[in-house]
């Protein structure tokens, strides 16, 4: 598999590793309940076919990248850096 | 008082030389970590500029003038490479000595990339890599900063702590590639 950086270019999957689902952007407020955290930890789906997930380019720009992709072919559809998504500080 | 006596990264391992490739040991008298604040990379550039002589890189991209070379090395985040950063630069980011924390090798010759392209995934072709491009990304299994000096040449940077097995990754690549050219010259 290969992924496409919004910086560093066409990479080999060796450079990356996961962190889960994009349920991780959503992170629930403190006092949400025990059924939003619950939700928020541990119940994902196991989707055959896209699905949106957290990568880390730990060994290029150290960025936080949210990588869709389509787990029956292995076809990357979008990259997109996830500070762009959640409003994150830009030097420029 | 102990009196420490200062090594290079590389001390006792370098210069060597097999087939059409040299393997140097580069030693900057400073590297300068720059990570521009929110909104402040057009400032930084230009006190980079009017400090060093050279503005903040894009991605993947580095500049050189004189003996210094400032380089793109990830997400907000370039390297000074040579002259020791002026102070004005802590206005507009965060500045960060790592002169001791990184092993600077160059590697120069015909079959250069041949000898890189057996240890990095990166496309290292000259119309793809050209001179001035830089990219962060590994050398076997250790992150680096490679940096196409010239046409057949290449900067690397890798963690001073792993200096020794690069040189030794470097070595045995460096082998493999004269060793092939060797067979395919003899009759």
């Amino acid at each position: 598999m290969r992924i496409t950086c919004p910086l560093c270019g066409d990479r080999d999957s060796r450079e990356f590793s996961i962190r889960g689902h994009e349920t991780y952007l959503d992170r629930p407020a403190p006092d949400a309940g025990e059924a939003a955290w619950d939700n928020y930890l541990h119940l994902r789906d196991n989707p055959a076919g896209e699905t949106a997930e957290l990568w880390y380019h730990g060994a290029g720009c150290a960025a936080w990248l949210r990588v869709r992709r389509n787990t029956l072919t292995h076809e990357v559809l979008k990259v997109d850096l996830v500070r762009d998504l959640t409003g994150g500080d830009h030097a420029d | 008082m102990a009196r420490l006596i200062a090594k290079s990264a590389a001390s006792g391992l370098l210069p060597i030389e097999i087939g059409t490739v040299t393997l140097t040991e580069e030693t900057p008298a400073a590297i300068t970590a720059l990570m521009p604040f929110a909104g402040k990379l057009r400032a930084l550039s230009a006190a980079l500029k009017a400090a060093h002589g050279v503005p903040f890189p894009g991605p993947n991209r580095s500049s050189a003038k004189g003996g210094t070379r400032v380089c793109w090395s990830g997400l907000d985040q370039a390297f000074l490479i040579g002259d020791p950063a002026q102070a004005d630069l802590a206005d507009h980011a965060a500045v960060v000595d790592q002169t001791d924390a990184w092993a600077v090798l160059h590697l120069e010759g015909k079959d250069a990339a041949e000898v890189l392209a057996r240890l990095t995934p990166i496309n290292l072709g000259r119309e793809h890599f050209k001179r001035g491009h830089a990219a962060r990304s590994l050398i076997g299994h250790m992150t680096a900063l490679i940096i196409r000096t010239g046409a057949q040449g290449f900067t690397i940077l890798i963690f001073r702590s792993m200096a020794a097995t690069a040189i030794h990754e470097l070595d045995v690549a460096m082998r493999g590639v004269a060793a092939r050219a060797a067979v395919q010259s003899s009759p």
